[in-house]
C-alpha cells in the first residue's frame, strides 16, 4: 500500500473509531433534516420545494463538524512534524486527509440524503438529482473544509473558526448544487449547466485546496 | 570493512545559522559540520535553543539567517529521522497500526514480521497489539525507536532521546546509536543528560 492510500485509510479509521466524529456528523444530519418538517408544518408542496436546499444545507453543516480534528490531532501528537520530515509531499498529505474525510464524514451523509428526502416529500426524480449533485459536490466541501482545518489546526476550539472560514467559500458549491436539482425538477430551468459548474468547483478545489492547506500547515508550525 | 547495509556518504553542514522565535533571538552564528559515522551533541540548559536547532535542521523552522546544507548521494528529502517530544502515536490505534503508517510514509518495512522484530528489539514485543493510549512515556519513546529501526535513514535527529527511558531502554538506545554510526549514519542529538554513546563533537548553546 502506498503512503497516500495508508493515510486515507488512517483518516477513515480514526474518524470511525470511538470519538472520531463520523457518526456524530451523520446523526447531526439526520436530526437537522428531520426537524425541518416539524418547523415548516404539513404543507407538502412547500416541503417539496425547499427539500433539496434543506438536504444540501444539512450536508454542508454536518461536514463542518469534524474539521477541528482533521489536522488538530496531527498538531497535538507531533505527527505533522513526522510527516514533513518523512519527505512525503505536503499537498498530497492534505489531499489524502481530505479524501479520507470525505469517505468518513461525507459519503455516509450523502447516502442518507435520499432516505431523508422521503420525509421532505421529494419526488423520485428530485431524490435522484439531490443524490447525484451531492455525490459530485460534497468532495468540494471536504477539500474546502480541509483548508479551514489546516488553518485552525493549532488553535484550541478551532472548529468554530474553521466553520466560519469555510462556509463563505462553500456558498458557490451550494448555489450551483441546489440550482442543478431545481433544474432537474422544474422544466424551464437547465440542469446540466449548473451541474457542470459545480463539478468544475470540485475539480478546482481538489487542485487548489491541497496546496493552500499545505501552506497553512507549514505556516502554523513557525 | 564497510558494512553490508552501509549508508551512502552524507554530510550535514550549517553555516552561520541564526534562529528567531516570536521576534526573540534564540541563537545566532552557529556553524557545524557533521559527516557519516559522526555524532554531534548539542548541549545547553533548558531554553538554550537545542530543540529549535534540531527543528531548523529538520526543515520544520526556517532560520532567520544562514542555511543548512545536506550533501548526499541518496535522496535528500528522505534522509532524516526525527525523534522528539511529539511521537506521532495516535491513541486510538494499536502500536502496530501506528508503526505501519510511519513505515509506509518513511518507505520502511511494513510487514508483520519486520514490525514484530523491531518491537522485540526495543523491548515492546508484547505491546504490539496494545492501543497506544495504554503505553507509558518510556514505552512511547521505545515505539519511536522501533520507527527508526524499520526505516533506515542516514541522519538521525534526536531530541532528548534518553528522557523517559529506563536503564534497559538507555542500553537499547546506546546499542542502536552505535550500530547507526558504524553503518555510516550521522546523529545530531540535543540533550542535557548523559548519553549512552560518547559524541564525536560537542556544541555548547548558552
Amino acid at each position: 500500500m502506498s503512503a497516500f492510500a495508508a493515510l486515507i485509510v488512517q483518516t477513515v479509521a480514526a474518524s470511525i473509531r470511538a470519538g472520531g466524529g463520523a457518526l456524530t456528523g451523520l446523526l447531526f444530519f439526520l436530526t437537522v433534516v428531520s426537524v425541518i418538517p416539524f418547523g415548516v408544518g404539513p404543507d407538502l408542496n412547500l416541503l417539496a420545494r425547499i427539500g433539496p436546499a434543506v438536504l444540501w444545507i444539512g450536508v454542508l453543516l454536518s461536514m463542518l463538524l469534524g474539521l477541528d480534528r482533521l489536522f488538530g490531532q496531527d498538531r497535538e501528537d507531533g505527527g505533522l512534524e513526522l510527516v514533513i520530515v518523512s519527505g512525503e509531499s505536503m499537498p498530497l498529505f492534505v489531499l489524502a486527509r481530505a479524501c479520507g474525510y470525505w469517505l468518513a464524514h461525507g459519503l455516509p451523509i450523502v447516502l442518507a440524503a435520499p432516505v431523508l428526502g422521503l420525509i421532505l416529500n421529494l419526488s423520485p426524480l428530485a431524490l435522484g438529482a439531490v443524490t447525484l449533485t451531492l455525490l459530485a459536490g460534497s468532495p468540494a466541501l471536504a477539500m474546502i473544509g480541509a483548508v479551514g482545518g489546516a488553518l485552525t489546526a493549532g488553535l484550541a476550539r478551532g472548529g468554530m473558526l474553521a466553520a466560519i472560514l469555510v462556509l463563505p467559500l462553500s456558498v458557490p458549491v451550494l448555489i450551483f448544487g441546489v440550482a442543478a436539482v431545481n433544474g432537474a425538477i422544474a422544466d424551464p430551468d437547465p440542469f446540466l449547466a449548473p451541474f457542470l459548474i459545480m463539478c468544475a468547483f470540485t475539480l478546482f478545489s481538489a487542485v487548489l485546496a491541497p496546496i493552500a492547506g499545505a501552506a497553512a500547515l507549514r505556516l502554523g508550525l513557525d | 570493512m564497510p558494512l553490508e547495509d552501509a549508508f551512502p556518504p552524507v554530510r550535514l553542514a550549517a553555516d552561520d545559522l541564526a534562529c528567531e522565535r516570536g521576534g526573540r533571538p534564540i541563537f545566532h552564528g552557529l556553524s557545524f559540520s557533521l559527516a557519516g559515522g559522526e555524532m554531534l551533541a548539542v548541549v545547553g540548559p533548558n531554553g538554550a535553543g537545542k530543540s529549535s536547532l534540531l527543528r531548523v535542521v529538520a526543515g520544520l523552522l526556517s532560520p532567520s539567517e544562514g542555511r543548512v546544507d545536506l550533501d548526499t548521494d541518496g535522496e535528500r528529502e528522505t534522509a532524516m529521522h526525527l525523534l522528539a517530544y511529539g511521537d506521532g502515536l495516535r491513541n486510538v490505534f494499536t502500536v502496530k497500526e501506528n508503526l505501519r503508517l510511519w513505515s509506509r510514509l518513511y518507505g520502511g518495512a511494513a510487514d508483520d514480521d519486520a514490525m514484530h522484530e523491531a518491537l522485540e528489539e526495543v523491548g515492546l514485543g508484547h505491546a504490539m497489539h496494545l492501543a497506544a493510549r495504554a503505553l507509558s512515556t518510556g514505552q512511547r519513546r521505545r515505539a519511536g525507536l522501533a520507527r527508526l529501526i524499520l526505516s533506515p535513514r542516514p541522519i538521525w535527529l534526536l531530541d532528548e532521546p534518553t528522557s523517559g527511558l529506563d536503564k534497559d531502554g538507555e542500553a537499547i538506545l546506546g546499542r542502536m546509536m552505535a550500530e547507526h554510526l558504524a553503518s555510516g549514519g550521522a546523529i545530531l542529538v540535543a540533550t542535557h543528560l548523559q548519553l549512552p554513546v560518547a559524541p564525536t563533537h560537542r556544541l555548547e548553546l548558552q
